[in-house]
């Protein structure tokens, strides 16, 4: 019985797999019609793709490479003699330009922002599925230890982290895991706690599955409404982690462009050339927007439904 | 309610022995990583040696844990490697300027945070709410450090109206205060405003608001008598809540800044490797913490009689 609802959706993803291109582009499609009931999400839509289109193309785009030193302190506007190439947002104190760091450092927040927060979201759902699911000393247990590092200051934990294992992108992929989950696996457990009881569930149960097959084959997906806004927020959350980190001396280590790095190599200057810090704050501010944006919108939209 | 402050209690001191234990563990327990922080890079296998044989790092973890547990609790948290000093002498200075700072931000934030709240959520979806919403949103996402920079690119840069660092120099000068408290307000009053929004919105679809209305009260008396009461329990923990983000916070204004304060000396301690100083910050920052949390937690349930004695 078990074997036999197994096997035809199995055969079904392999006559489909060459439709999945067009699939996710029919969800994404369908995503947007429905993401434009919400001037306020469409706009965090529109901003998020604008960066997301700018890290894809980063080569394309930057008029110098980002590493290179050409004329340093060049304001806005300066024209570079020997390639003819403007450097429309200036040069910083190594003479690098500004706007290619910028449109470099787009692919730097975009690999590892999202990536720490689906790593802080797979640890915070697996706790949380096992607290709000098993019950019991494991819930106890993993609700305490949460509280507990959900009552740091944020910013200590990280710094107090950081200053451990030392500033490098996997460590700081760390940091945010063990700073988000909790937080994460609160949200879950609580929603896991409301699903148990629900008649599929007691349906699997009946059915002999694994606890883990109803984990997170039952209960997850029935879960994702209120864990996608969370993940938009978060987001946006872990971009500013990130930015601050690096703008704090303990991001990733130079001379890759990074948005928070190069406000703090050129801070002490900014009171004669503003323009080294301006336009990177303006750029990492812009970007959590999107994500704050996009997570209201979609907010807004589930609660009309 | 003598249970209840008990076991409220009794909770802050376990939270702080976790926490003690949490930090032990990542800081401590590796002497060999603590006696080259000490002294230095450079120094010899033997003088380490020496100097974990005579600071009793070899003992066992238990007695270690304990020893440094007492040391802790007793406010002897060492001596700074960097100032040369009592860790003491440096901390509770900074840490009183560093709540001249917090004070001041929620003397500004916590008013204008509720006003706009109550004003967004007295009629929900007008024109007033719509923007007091959006603004909110905008303001909280702007990080701290950006902000930080955009508003000296504006205020000290181009129009020469504030002073560019706060690090008070030449005496208190209340001008150096405007830009930090600013930044800080910017990015924090927009989470009280919201849960303040939220909580009035529900206040005003309650039928006794209806019922006031209708029996023709006037509306300046119908909020300030009837729903403001309601509405601002759900914000007052948010606002104590606010303090730990506030520690954070302080971290990015008074490093930007160059203010004297808490989250500076932390933030230069983590840089310099100085490993007694993070100690103690992190504990009192923690200590803070989880302490206004339970203040918040008694003060809820001294606000909110439906939720008191359980």
């Amino acid at each position: 019985m078990a074997n036999q609802t197994v096997d035809p959706p199995q055969s079904q993803t392999v006559i489909e797999r060459p439709w999945l291109v067009v699939d996710v582009t029919r969800t994404l499609v369908r995503g947007i019609v429905i993401l434009s009931e919400s001037p306020v999400g469409l706009a965090g839509f529109l901003i998020v793709s604008f960066w997301v289109v700018v890290a894809v193309f980063a080569p394309l785009l930057a008029p110098f490479p980002p590493n290179t030193p050409y004329m340093p302190f060049a304001t806005p506007g300066t024209v570079h003699a020997a390639t003819g190439s403007t450097f429309w947002l200036g040069a910083d104190h190594l003479g690098r330009d500004i706007l290619s760091r910028i449109i470099w450092g787009t692919r730097t927040v975009l690999f590892y922002a999202p990536l720490a927060t689906v790593s802080a979201y797979v640890v915070g759902i697996l706790l949380g599925l096992m607290a709000g699911y098993k019950r019991g000393w494991v819930d106890d247990l993993l609700s305490r230890l949460s509280d507990i590092i959900l009552s740091f200051p944020i910013l200590v934990l990280y710094v107090v982290i950081i200053t451990t294992i030392g500033a490098s992108g996997i460590n700081i992929i760390i940091a945010v895991v063990f700073a988000s989950a909790p937080g994460i696996m609160r949200i879950v457990r609580g929603l896991t706690l409301d699903l148990r009881n629900r008649e599929y569930v007691a349906a699997a149960q009946t059915r002999g599955e694994s606890s883990w097959y109803i984990m997170l084959i039952e209960i997850l997906p029935n879960a994702r409404g209120p864990l996608i806004v969370d993940a938009c927020l978060r987001l946006g959350y872990v971009t500013i982690t990130i930015g601050v980190l690096g703008f704090l001396g303990l991001g990733l280590p130079p001379p890759d462009p990074d948005w928070g790095g190069m406000v703090n190599e050129t801070r002490s200057m900014a009171m004669f050339a503003p323009h080294m810090t301006v336009f990177p704050c303006i750029a990492i501010s812009s970007l959590v927007l999107g994500f704050n944006l996009l997570a209201d919108g979609v907010r807004e939209v589930s609660l009309k439904d | 309610m003598i249970i209840f402050l008990g076991k409220r209690f009794a909770y802050l001191i376990l939270t702080m022995l976790i926490v003690s234990i949490l930090l032990f563990l990542l800081l401590e327990v590796n002497g060999q990583a603590v006696a080259i922080k000490v002294l230095g890079p450079y120094s010899l296998e033997e003088q380490r040696q020496i100097w974990l044989e005579r600071n009793g790092y070899f003992d066992p973890i238990w007695t270690r844990y304990l020893d440094w547990l007492g040391r802790m609790v007793s406010g002897d948290f060492g001596e700074s490697i960097r100032f040369k000093v009592p860790v003491g002498d440096v901390l509770w200075p900074r840490l009183l300027n560093t709540a001249i700072l917090g004070g001041v931000v929620f003397a500004v934030m916590v008013p204008l945070a509720l006003a706009l709240g109550v004003l967004a959520g007295m009629r929900e979806g007008s024109a007033l709410d719509r923007t007091i919403s959006i603004g909110s949103v905008i303001t909280t996402s702007i990080p701290e450090f950006a902000s930080a920079v955009l508003l000296s690119a504006l205020f000290v840069f181009w129009l020469g109206w504030l002073p560019g660092t706060s690090n008070m120099m030449n005496g208190f000068d209340p001008m150096q205060l405007v830009l930090p408290v600013t930044v800080l307000v910017l990015y924090g009053f927009g989470y009280i405003a919201r849960m303040t929004r939220a909580s009035m919105a529900e206040v005003m679809q309650t039928p006794y608001i209806r019922t006031a209305v209708l029996k023709g009260l006037p509306y300046k008396h119908v909020i300030t008598r009837h729903a403001l009461r309601n509405a601002l329990i759900a914000p007052f923990t948010v606002i104590m809540l606010q303090i730990n983000w506030l520690l954070s916070g302080v971290i990015v204004v008074e490093f930007f800044f160059a203010y004297k304060g808490f989250g500076a000396l932390l933030l230069e301690a983590s840089l310099n490797q100085d490993i007694y100083m993070i100690q103690a910050c992190a504990m009192v920052a923690v200590f803070v913490a989880v302490a206004t949390q339970t203040i918040a937690d008694i003060g809820y349930t001294y606000l909110n009689p439906r939720i008191r004695f359980t």
